[in-house]
């Protein structure tokens, strides 16, 4: 893999951080090149330090790079807090008008932004467009495909054609006046049209691809902007997007849609889900299907509300009262956002039981370029479902107890059956009962789907020989940081293999306990200060890994993981 | 067409002399009147003595959690608006556990019938205040008496509910056909039934009740169309209390409000997901 370009803007919230990133990260991507770009902002709407990163490659990438090759300074705090990351080349590009004394940094190299937007496009909140010009003039990156991605970005118009103005005379001022050693040229290397989106996105489109007709939620980072994807295209869709007044109504109004025979989702993060973890029961006993995806940022309680963890893994696994059956996909991956969504769904119907999609904020709001998914390969799976004509059968039993557990679903109105279900513990006919054998029979009825989910559990994927020194484990959004770790060890000489979890629950065991045998040491690397996933090892197959641990709310890079395992020796 | 006897259901627990007996039998008598099939109907309760009530009747049923029964209610109707939707709680259900739920279901006027059984108590768990006892309700819970109640008829005036009613569990007559209205209206229609618990509530009685309330409709000139009028109704609560239709008015659902079910109900919409490729084309 070839890293060509890393490129950090850095600003105060509303100078127009996230556009500038995103611009360049779709503009790179027209051209070709592979992106991973990611976001760290702070819980408010204006000032603070934000910062968006697009590292660019010739092959796929998958995680962040620290060295910065083109710092975009909007702010003089921008300067402060990264110059210490610029690469030994790179150049930190900033406005000489507005920011004076930053005499000493031989890397600086001053535009003047705002005068140029004002005198130029005619507005100084052209600013940050102008200072987006003078990035793509340093990589003297083709200027006609940039203009091509702002025309879209602004939707045509005098605002579109200002922007243009306005990224054109920063781009010209760098060509004219910028005569350092600055070398990481970039032209576009390929007609090659690949998708740019983030892990919400793609959830988003998974579930729309596999036919989710309803979603309650309410906002909460890093979620929202599935709720704000999926009301974006719900009419088009034939789909019912609901803004629902709390996560507790969220959650039910989507078991009452599942129930009623839709395909229904909500999301939220770890607060929300904590107010769901009622409803999620409701599922279990009458045996809805229901998908939940649970976007994880730092707790407890509010935490970091922008920041990202992995610290949700063992309350995701056991919230309940009592016990029922439930799946629990964590992707890591773009692709996996989208086929795990689709597989989540699937499995809630086949087994009447709610299935988790776990993110986290590194994922859910980090984006990528990936090959367009196969649509022809989405299945359809919607498990036992009582035709029509059997809909009419007025001795239907919604509970029916059968040897797999799965009774045969009918819909509400289908027929002339009713469909009677109850959060009580209840009869084969849906009503409640209080009797002991009744109760044993069903409990062991609803966890008898359990032999069948396991067997729909894919393995965890081995990067690199099961005869390994060191196996890094891994699951969700660390996948990136991991691969890209172990190629760098492996480079440089040892004997290192990698494991990433994206199927977490009914745990695949089996597959896992071998491979621990055979490595000679081995760590899981996760974003939470106790070794969730860890521990969750421990108790599938009782054998004990390392940890290598990261909560401060920022994601792994690669290179802090190669540092902690050479720390850990040998 | 369907008879009483089409709509008996399984042996029914509450103890002998219950108000909610007559609630069940009002809402037979309702349901047969209508015309309805029990798989026309969707029952949807919450957790208490009268969230037991579908299991007597019959119909599509989901007993859901206590508080909670206007979501699932919510979703289903959404997914399925050919379906006649019921909700059904206590007070502790629909206004104590649930207040968040009753405030932002009337607001935006889901097309959903709520029959509120309240006995002014909490009586599944054996006689605790609710938000409705009257004020200085002595129970185990609260031995200085209870706060003063929360006002549901007020509260659905002001919150937006397009059909606001009261009936009495001891008038089997009238309460059926204030069912029939409230199943009737399209909109949201809030029912509160003063329900005499012979367990729990020693003081709010068939008898205090008796003495107490009286129809809406034999009183000339009233209104319910005035939300003024209504509003001074619903604060009346004493010496008399106002039983019929209090309140009314015309809005549109929210169901008619959202364009995906312009093209039929949702449940019985095809699932193709080739349709999706047009939105990855937009993110190249
Ligand atoms: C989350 C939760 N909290 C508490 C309970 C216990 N509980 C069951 S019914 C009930 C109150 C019932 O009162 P009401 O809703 O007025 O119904 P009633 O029995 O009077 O008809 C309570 C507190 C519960 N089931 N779930
Ligand atoms: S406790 Fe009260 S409400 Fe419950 S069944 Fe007995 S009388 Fe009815
Ligand atoms: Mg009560």
């Amino acid at each position: 893999m070839n890293s060509h370009l890393n490129v950090m803007v850095g600003g105060e919230a509303g100078q127009g951080v996230q556009s500038v990133g995103f611009i360049l990260a779709k503009a790179f991507a027209r051209g070709g090149y592979h992106i991973f770009a990611d976001q760290d902002y702070e819980s408010r709407i204006r000032g603070g330090h934000n910062f968006y990163r697009v590292r660019v490659a010739d092959s796929k990438i998958a995680a962040i790079a620290e060295a910065v090759d083109v710092l975009v300074a909007l702010n003089k705090e921008t300067i402060e807090l990264h110059q210490k990351e610029v690469a030994a080349k790179g150049v930190i590009v900033f406005d000489n008008e507005k920011i004076t004394d930053v005499a000493g940094i031989p890397s600086a190299f001053g535009v003047p932004l705002e005068r140029l937007a004002v005198e130029q496009a005619g507005d100084k909140v052209m600013t940050n467009t102008v200072a987006l010009g003078a990035a793509l003039g340093l990589v003297r990156y083709d200027f006609a495909v940039s203009e091509q991605v702002l025309r879209e970005y602004f939707k045509g118009g005098d605002i579109s054609a200002n922007n243009i103005k306005a990224a054109r005379a920063g781009c010209k001022y760098v060509q004219e006046n910028y005569h350092g050693d600055f070398d990481r040229f970039l032209s576009p290397i390929s007609q090659v049209k690949r998708m740019l989106l983030n892990g919400n996105d793609a959830i988003s489109l998974g579930a729309i691809a596999a036919g989710c007709k309803f979603v309650a939620a309410y906002p909460m980072t890093p979620t929202t902007s599935i709720m704000e994807y999926m009301a974006a295209k719900a009419d088009e869709f034939g789909l019912a997007m609901v803004q629902a007044e709390d996560e507790i109504s969220a959650i039910n109004m989507a078991i009452g849609a599942g129930y009623a025979g839709v395909r229904a989702m909500t999301a939220t993060s770890g607060s929300g889900f904590c107010l769901m973890t009622e409803g999620l029961g409701l599922a279990g006993i009458t045996e809805t299907p229901v998908v939940i995806v649970e976007g994880q940022r730092p707790g407890p309680a509010v935490g970091l509300p922008t920041r990202t963890e992995q610290g949700d893994l063992q309350f995701v696994l056991y919230a309940h009262q009592g016990d029922f059956p439930r799946a629990v996909l964590a992707p890591g991956t773009f692709e996996d956002c989208f086929w795990l969504t689709v597989k989540a769904f699937n499995l809630a119907e086949k087994y009447q039981l709610p299935v988790l999609v776990m993110t986290d904020h590194h994922l859910a709001s980090s984006y990528g370029t990936i090959e367009k998914f196969d649509i022809s390969k989405v299945a359809i799976e919607r498990g036992l479902l009582v035709s029509d004509k059997e809909a009419n059968d007025s001795a239907y039993k919604r509970h029916l107890i059968t040897e797999s557990g799965i009774s045969p679903r009918a819909f509400p109105g289908q027929g002339k059956a009713l469909v009677v279900t109850d959060a009580d513990e209840h009869d084969e006919a849906g009503h409640l009962i209080e009797d002991a054998d009744t109760r044993t029979r069903m409990m062991d009825k609803r966890l008898r789907k359990l032999t069948g989910l396991s067997k729909e559990i894919s393995p965890p994927e081995l990067y690199g020989s099961a005869e390994t020194d060191t196996l890094l484990i891994g699951w969700g959004s660390t996948r990136g940081a991991i691969r890209e770790a172990t190629d760098i060890l492996c480079q440089e000489g040892s004997s290192v293999s990698s494991l990433y979890l994206s199927e977490l629950w009914p745990f695949p065991s089996g597959n896992i306990a071998g491979l621990l045998d055979k490595a000679k040491r081995s760590f899981v690397i996760e974003s939470n200060a106790t070794g969730q996933m860890s521990r969750l090892i421990r108790t599938e197959t009782g054998k004990k890994t390392g940890t290598i641990l990261k909560y401060d709310g920022r994601p792994f890079t690669p290179n802090e993981i190669v540092q902690a395992i050479k720390k850990e020796g040998r | 067409m369907a008879t009483i006897a089409d709509y008996a259901g399984i042996p029914i627990a509450w103890c002998p002399g219950c108000g909610n007996f007559g609630i069940l039998n009002s809402v037979k008598r309702a349901l047969v009147e209508l015309g309805m099939e029990p798989h026309q109907i969707l029952l949807v309760s919450g957790i208490g003595q009268a969230g037991k009530l579908p299991h007597y009747t019959k119909g599509n049923v989901f007993n859901s959690l206590h508080g909670r029964p206007l979501s699932p209610a919510i979703g289903a109707k959404i997914a399925n608006p050919e379906l006649k939707v019921i909700a059904i709680s206590g007070d502790g259900d629909a206004y104590g556990e649930g207040g968040n739920h009753f405030l932002h279901t009337m607001r935006r006027n889901h097309d959903i019938t709520y029959l509120v059984h309240d006995n002014q108590v909490y009586a599944l768990t054996k006689g605790q205040a609710s938000p409705t006892s009257d004020a200085g309700f002595v129970t185990k819970t609260t031995p200085y008496g209870a706060a003063p109640p929360v006002n549901p008829i007020a509260l659905a005036i002001v919150s937006g509910a397009t059909l606001v009613s009261r009936g009495y569990a001891g008038d089997i007559e009238h309460l059926a056909g204030l069912i029939k209205t409230s199943i009737s209206h399209k909109g949201f229609s809030l029912l509160d039934i003063l329900q005499p618990c012979v367990s729990f509530n020693h003081k709010n009685t068939y008898n205090w009740y008796r003495e107490r309330v009286y129809k809406l409709e034999n009183e000339a000139g009233y209104d319910p169309t005035n939300k003024a009028l209504a509003l001074a109704k619903a604060e009346e609560w004493g010496e008399r209390i106002p039983t019929g239709v209090i309140y009314r008015q015309d809005r549109l659902t929210y169901d008619e409000q959202i364009p995906a079910l312009k093209m039929g109900p949702l449940v019985k919409q095809k699932i193709d997901p080739g349709l999706a490729a047009k939105l990855l084309d937009e993110l190249l």
